[in-house]
């Protein structure tokens, strides 16, 4: 699916990367644990979490992680959606909770990365 | 470093959390114009990374040497924290002595050190309590 269409299922806000939302993404990692989301580097190129810290983008660029998605509608400040630009990630933020978004991403054909996302 | 195409230092700030990923974000930025494979960029990011972090959480910074040779990568990260007490323990997944605060920040899983194996194809540490620990690691390149 491409960016784009995750941005419109979940109703979410594009904050950085409004020029890359054409880009097709696959696999998918829901955590506020940035070392369980580095443990397992399977191309996953979608993060969705409640956690909001710079941290979170770090991790998404060590990982070439292509969307972020805040969840439960946190807002990342000013510096931290440049820290998006800057490293052409896009982040978006949704209302919906961490389960929610994971589930309705899930239905429409995403899946967890390596083995297991079968 | 014999052989060395580069050799990159850095400071690791004293409790900088914002800033804990710099010099790793750095290092990726320069392998990838030096043109190594991504997969090789990737693996070094991360455990530098986790490095980086753990010398934030554990250790009030230190310092950061990566050399960067046509056969391989080779990071060290040297700090005068606490040391590490029991080794074994801090390899399992999950077991972990970092403050809750960094819990609430996205680490102290347990999974630091872990992934800092994972990533890299050899890891050597060593640790004297009381004065410091130094892990040095390498990233093969490919053949």
């Amino acid at each position: 699916m491409t960016v784009q269409f995750i941005k419109e299922l979940l109703n979410a806000r594009v904050l950085a990367g409004n020029e890359i939302l054409d880009r097709e993404v696959y696999t998918a990692c829901g955590s506020d644990m940035m070392s369980d989301v580095l443990a397992h580097v399977d191309d996953q190129s979608v993060l969705i979490t409640g956690l909001c810290n710079p941290q979170v983008l770090r991790t998404a660029e060590m990982m070439d992680i292509v969307c972020v998605i805040m969840v439960r509608d946190k807002c990342p400040d000013d510096a931290m959606i440049k820290m998006a630009k800057d490293r052409n990630i896009c982040l978006m933020t949704t209302a919906l909770p961490m389960f929610t978004a994971c589930g309705l991403l899930y239905s429409a054909g995403l899946r967890g990365g390596g083995s297991h996302g079968k | 470093m014999e052989n060395s195409l580069m050799t990159l230092t850095y400071h690791v700030s004293d409790n900088d959390f914002t800033r804990a990923g710099e010099a790793s974000s750095d290092v990726k930025n320069k392998l990838k114009k030096l043109g190594v494979p991504p997969d090789i960029v990737r693996k070094v990011a991360i455990a530098m990374y986790e490095g980086e972090i753990n010398m934030v959480i554990h250790a009030s910074g230190g310092d950061i040497t990566v050399d960067i040779t046509p056969d391989k990568i080779i990071m060290e990260l040297k700090d005068v924290g606490p040391g590490i007490k029991d080794i074994e323990k801090a390899m399992q997944a999950g077991y972990s002595t970092a403050p809750d605060n960094v819990r609430s920040l996205g680490f102290g899983a347990g999974m630091g050190l872990p992934n800092m194996k994972k990533y890299s194809d050899t890891m050597e540490i060593q640790t004297v309590l009381g004065q410091g620990t130094t892990v040095t690691m390498t990233v093969n390149m490919p053949e």
